[in-house]
């Protein structure tokens, strides 16, 4: 039988003048209890575009699993911003939905 | 701090992305008149858009007319500029003018803060309703409280809208 390897690190960046973080971490804490993953997630604030470069910022809400985003984007651009979503049926959203984030924490564990 | 319910429509002249200048008193004959704050590059402005789209277009032949206006300053987010504006007012159809506030004194002058932020007037350019389109920004399908359409129709009914003020909920404007 296979056993999942519990990650160590898991953050969520966030900017504070985009107003869904509280939900985007509120879901993936539901989602790490259904896993039964105890890591507390770290909570960083970006704040400035030089740490949002330095941070490889996307946009706000940013979720990282031991440094690898939920929904990569490896070429930017990073900058103090909202960060647009796309559902699977194509809908623009500030923040991934429950089902998203379910996949990319399945994916990314899976690798592990 | 956005300006008071009851208040009277602040008169503008802003340039929109078909090259024309628009203002609120092109639109003498709209019984209802929305001037909604939004942009390009915002997730929330986005999620909202087309439900935005679908309002203005429902209720085109009711005499009711949006006027949308782009705050931000494009050098901070380039996705903001008038040429990008252009282009999404084009691609995405937009039913209703698309105006840069460039010096984003109308913005000020209305206390916006947020994409999107709904300033409805009624036909005597009352401020009727302020704040969300509706209460789900994520899922068109989900909403309960379309407080837009709501406003709108209780308006176009001579009556009251059933709620008059929501927290504007989107990114903030984007000042100089």
């Amino acid at each position: 039988m296979r056993t999942e390897s519990i990650p160590a690190r898991i953050e969520l960046l966030y900017w504070e003048e985009c107003p869904s973080y509280d939900l985007a971490l509120q879901r993936l804490r539901e989602l790490l209890a259904e896993r039964q993953i105890a890591t507390p997630v770290r909570l960083i604030e970006v704040t400035t575009e030089q740490q949002a470069e330095q941070l490889r910022f996307p946009g706000s809400p940013t979720i990282r699993i031991e440094g690898q985003d939920l929904f990569p984007v490896p070429d930017g651009p990073y900058g103090l911003t909202c960060r647009v979503y796309r559902t699977d049926d194509g809908r623009v959203t500030p923040l991934p939905t429950t089902e998203m984030m379910r996949k990319a924490i399945n994916g990314i564990l899976r690798e592990e | 701090m956005a300006i008071a319910l009851e208040s009277r429509l602040i008169s503008f002249a802003l340039k929109g992305t078909d090259e024309k200048v628009h203002g609120p008193e092109l639109y003498t004959g709209a019984k209802v008149l929305g001037v909604i704050f939004s942009c390009n590059h915002c997730p929330y402005a986005q999620a909202w858009e087309g439900r935005l789209i679908e309002i203005q277009r429902d209720y085109a032949g009711r005499s009711v007319q949006f006027l949308l206006i782009n705050s931000n300053d494009p050098a901070k987010y380039p996705d903001d500029s008038f040429p990008k504006m252009q282009r999404r007012a084009q691609e995405k159809g937009y039913p209703f003018p698309y105006l840069f506030d460039e010096t984003q004194e109308v913005a000020r002058q209305y206390g916006a803060t947020r994409t999107p932020e709904i300033f409805l007037f009624d036909e005597r350019r009352v401020l009727r309703y302020h704040g969300a389109p509706d209460d789900n920004y994520e899922n068109p399908g989900a909403v309960r409280q379309p407080y837009l359409r709501s406003a709108i129709e209780a308006l176009l009914g001579g009556k009251t809208p059933p709620t008059a003020e929501t927290k504007p909920v989107g990114c903030t404007i984007k000042w100089k």
